[in-house]
């Protein structure tokens, strides 16, 4: 009987010099997957230009009716994206989106992308609307904040010859 | 904090009942077992030896809503299972919290038909959201670490 407790306690004292495995969460982190998909981000061009053209296909194609898409007129001297048009109200409900994936995999413009942000916590329903505010990405360096003023006739295309960053 | 700034070292700590009571509050908040659907799952993985709630004082799961503080509602609440959560939230001594763990707690997420309450918050009042289809175990974490930070910020007057 002796030899068995003495096997049972030396896995216990096995354990004791091995290393925690815990992850201190709000100090460090585990690093997600790449293709983990958490928050959206509303991406830029190099330009500033936002991608995002207002076609609400992604509204069309979520699941969960989280997102709203309101579209509005581009003109050279206001002018958010290339394109006739922009979305001049963007809204998620972060409560309703369950992170498939299909706003990403609708947009034409790859303007919405699921980025690795997962803390999402709210006091209340209404602070889980996030607007464009909030899910637009900043201006990258050497771009113009929107709306920009632009020579005429430079932008007619919502997919315009612009070379990305990736 | 308090006395001992003007007084110097005394040996003593003062500080006020306010704080130590929403400290304490913070430290020992032992969560319900209460896990309806998927998202269970991953509030079983914040108790793993990984994810390890019990940092936060939450040391293990009480399957009976008299001993716990904290309602996690993880996973989809059905109209039938409405009442069933109410009675256990009214079991439970004050004080209480209720976290909505996910999206089908919060508002019922893709689940919009007549089978689902559309949001716990039609039947218990809720003190956190939690967003995810299913959170990770972190962002349930994040979720406490919110829950913390509004109970510190709790007064005394309106503690019931």
């Amino acid at each position: 009987m002796f030899t068995e407790i003495i096997k049972g306690l030396g896995t216990t004292i096995k354990h004791m010099f091995e290393e925690p495995i815990t992850i201190q969460y709000p100090e460090e982190r585990k690093p997600v997957a790449k293709r983990f998909k958490g928050r959206h981000e509303l991406k830029r061009y190099d330009n500033g230009l936002e991608k995002c053209i207002g076609c609400a296909l992604c509204a069309a194609a979520c699941p969960a009716d989280a997102i709203f898409v309101q579209a509005s007129e581009n003109t050279d001297e206001q002018r958010f994206s290339p394109g006739e048009r922009h979305a001049s109200v963007y809204e998620i409900n972060m409560l309703r989106c369950i992170f498939c994936g299909y706003c990403e995999d609708a947009c034409p413009t790859q303007a919405i992308v699921l980025e690795h942000d997962y803390e999402l916590a709210f006091f209340d329903r209404q602070s889980a609307i996030y607007t464009k505010k909030e899910l637009l990405v900043p201006v990258p360096d050497g771009g113009k904040p929107t709306p920009q003023q632009v020579a005429p006739g430079s932008f007619n295309w919502s997919i315009p010859p612009m070379q990305d960053a990736e | 904090m308090g006395a001992e700034q003007k007084l110097g070292n005394m040996g003593v700590v003062t500080a006020r009942l306010e704080d130590v009571i929403n400290w304490g509050r913070t430290g020992a908040m032992w969560p319900m077992l209460f896990g309806l659907a998927c998202c269970a799952i991953e509030m079983m993985a914040s108790q793993t030896a990984t994810h390890d709630s019990s940092r936060f004082g939450m040391e293990l799961m009480r399957a009976s809503p008299r001993q716990s503080d904290l309602m996690i509602v993880a996973g989809r609440v059905s109209r039938k299972m409405a009442p069933v959560l109410r009675r256990l939230y009214d079991q439970m001594p004050e004080p209480k919290w209720v976290l909505a763990m996910g999206d089908c707690a919060s508002c019922s997420g893709v689940f919009n038909n007549y089978a689902l309450v559309q949001g716990v918050d039609e039947v218990v009042p809720v003190d956190v959201y939690v967003a995810g289809c299913p959170p990770r175990p972190e962002a349930l974490m994040n979720g406490f670490l919110t829950l913390h930070d509004k109970i510190r910020k709790e007064k005394i007057g309106k503690w019931s």
